[in-house]
């Protein structure tokens, strides 16, 4: 190693920061979802209210009588219901993620740190999940046990842990055969603090990105459900406005189409900011 | 010779994986709570202790677990998924009515998104920075961020209700006679549903296609390729794209699944008298034998698929077909 790298040397979070930053879209990315995240933590405060009151004529078109963007087949004010709806598609998002990618890494690195019939099992158990078809199972999982938001959560993470557990046993593989592994093992390391705190910590690049990206599809998840009319009906989400709306494309179009635009710029922006994770933490782009 | 023992290797673990459907479909239903007896119970307004317990034994509902599962595969492997409550019908019956929908729309989507996401992604590697490589990265990043359901509904908006180029619902006319204009009429009712659901499918292809053109295109064999003077077509079309195509035809094949729970969607915004559909109104109406027929018979597509996805891959790559 040379003089020269060495004093350029840096944390790799100063590092992956600096790429992050350089990377305009992920950085537009950002600051619409901090956006988003603002406005589903203050919303409800700014704009105070039950948004399943009805305020107004059913169907007044957006722009009309301070009703912002109309409202919706019962009178509803679509602003407040979609501002609403943010706090909840937001939580559902990350809560579902975040059970997606705890199922993911348990799986994951169990799999790549034990080999052997551990690794068989765990990864034909991961293959039969890929087989069933995502959002049809998760129909199933909410019919047979109830479509409150706890459920709908759990579904998600249920039909969506694969991809994170097939990265996790990848990363696994790859890092457990490595000399510092080796090193912490002679020291008397146990396989608990090998797999969590030596090997896991090396491995999160990739499932960080990974999760980011889980965030978005969860939101999109989510949507689809309650499109279908599995949610909850008393609490509003975005997917909730597009489903019980669904009946009145004909007659108002907008109640539809602007609860998706606010779905389709979430989770644009979460994947810009995915993308630009990846380029920061994947070290082999780095150099280019 | 081979390749009849690849096939059958491939079709055992596939029936495997469809045993194993059934296990979880019987531990769900287990599970769940109440069970077939309570609905019926409560369909006829409540019966008597006795009463319940004699159609529990009727439905062998009162025998030991495994027993239950070793009925409940049995009868499956009669083609016999049980018999739904809400139609008051055999759920096989049913669902073979509604499979031909789903599968044709969950074929024509894939392949209308695999030759359109292989062409955007083939052209698109041509430049690199050019301006259809920018359109395909948008449209990649477009295709995963628009609920498909979403997208449905504005081309429903957009081509059916402003500009009435397509029918808005169904799958055919019915007032159409005779075989071709059947067709036809079914085909153009397909257009909209097939075109919403290869949207997410074209935006994950083409870009694919895209990174694995410019990856074969920097190899050696491509410059010896255009060393020896063939045109850039040539190089293209028999020599980059022949060993692009593995990584995204593997990726198709994984996607079988995600179409499927696309066209649930589909079929629900254009109406597409399909298997999700009928998932779709069985679970309002807590139909549980058919709901899990669909689940199995879903899984069985996707095996099918997997399975159909390994041969094109054998045939267009030699390798596959060397390490068997």
């Amino acid at each position: 190693m040379s003089e020269q790298t060495q004093l350029k040397a840096r944390s790799p979070f100063a590092e992956a920061f600096e790429m992050f930053r350089r990377n305009h879209a992920a950085l537009a990315g950002l600051a619409v979802l901090l956006a988003i995240i603002a406005v589903a933590i203050l919303g409800p405060v700014l704009y105070p209210g039950n948004p399943f009151d009805m305020v107004w004529a059913p169907f007044t078109t957006p722009g009309t009588e301070g009703y912002l963007l109309g409202t919706d087949y019962l009178g509803r004010d679509l602003l407040s219901l979609l501002i609403h709806g943010a706090r909840v598609s937001l939580t559902v998002g990350l809560a579902a993620a975040f059970v997606t990618v705890t199922i993911g890494i348990t799986i994951g690195a169990l799999a790549g740190f034990y080999r052997g019939w551990v690794e068989e099992v765990l990864m034909r158990l991961t293959e039969f999940f890929q087989v069933l078809p995502t959002l049809l199972f998760s129909m199933v999982i909410v019919a047979l046990f109830g479509a409150s938001l706890l459920m709908i959560t759990i579904a998600i993470g249920l039909v969506s842990w694969p991809a994170v557990a097939r990265i996790t046993r990848a990363e696994f593989l790859r890092i457990r055969e490595l000399e510092y592994v080796t090193a912490a093992r002679a020291g008397g390391v146990r396989n608990g603090g090998l797999m969590f705190r030596v090997i896991l910590p090396n491995a999160l690049p990739p499932i960080i990105v990974q999760a980011a990206l889980m965030v978005g599809s969860a939101i999109l998840f989510e949507a689809g459900l309650s499109f279908l009319g599995l949610t909850d009906p008393n609490v509003a989400s975005w997917g909730q406005i597009i489903g019980s709306n669904r009946q009145y494309i004909l007659d108002a179009s907008y109640t539809v189409t602007v609860p998706g635009i606010a779905i389709f710029i979430t989770v644009l922006a979460i994947s810009l900011v995915g993308d630009g994770l990846n380029d920061a933490l994947n070290p082999k782009l780095r150099e280019r | 010779m081979g390749i009849l023992i690849v096939i059958a290797q491939r079709t055992l673990y596939g029936l495997l994986l469809l045993l194993a459907v059934l296990v979880l479909n019987f531990t769900m239903i287990n599970l769940a709570p109440g069970d077939v007896v309570d609905t019926i119970a409560a369909d006829m307004g409540g019966a008597s202790a006795e009463l319940i317990a004699q159609i529990r034994a009727e439905y062998g509902l009162d025998q030991p677990v495994i027993v239950q599962l070793g009925n409940y595969i049995w009868r499956v492997f009669q083609f016999d998924l049980g018999h739904s409550y809400f139609y008051n019908r055999p759920v096989t019956e049913m669902i073979f009515a509604r499979l031909p929908a789903t599968l044709l729309l969950v074929f024509s989507a894939q392949i209308f998104a695999l030759v359109v996401g292989i062409l955007l992604g083939v052209f698109a590697a041509q430049r690199p920075n050019g301006l259809l490589s920018h359109i395909v990265t948008f449209f990649a990043l477009f295709g995963y961020a628009a609920p498909v359901f979403w997208t449905g509904i504005l081309l429903l908006i957009a081509f059916s209700l402003k500009i009435p180029l397509f029918p808005v619902a169904g799958m055919r006319d019915v007032t159409v006679e005779g075989f071709f204009p059947q067709a036809l009429s079914v085909a153009h009712h397909l257009v909209l549903p097939m075109l919403t659901l290869g949207s997410i499918f074209i935006a994950l292809y083409s870009r694919l296609c895209r990174a694995s053109m410019l990856e074969v295109l920097g190899s050696d064999y491509v410059r010896t390729a255009k060393a020896k003077g063939l045109s850039p077509r040539d190089v293209t079309m028999k020599h980059a794209l022949k060993n692009a195509l593995p990584p995204v035809v593997t990726l198709a094949g994984l996607q079988f699944s995600a179409v499927i729970s696309g066209a649930v969607l589909v079929e629900t915004v254009f109406s597409w008298p399909g298997l999700g559909q009928l998932a779709l109104t069985s679970i309002l109406a807590r139909d549980t034998p058919t709901i899990l027929g669909i689940l199995f018979f879903s899984a069985l597509v996707v095996i099918v698929g997997n399975l159909l996805t390994d041969l094109v891959l054998r045939l267009i790559d030699p390798r596959v077909r060397a390490k068997a």
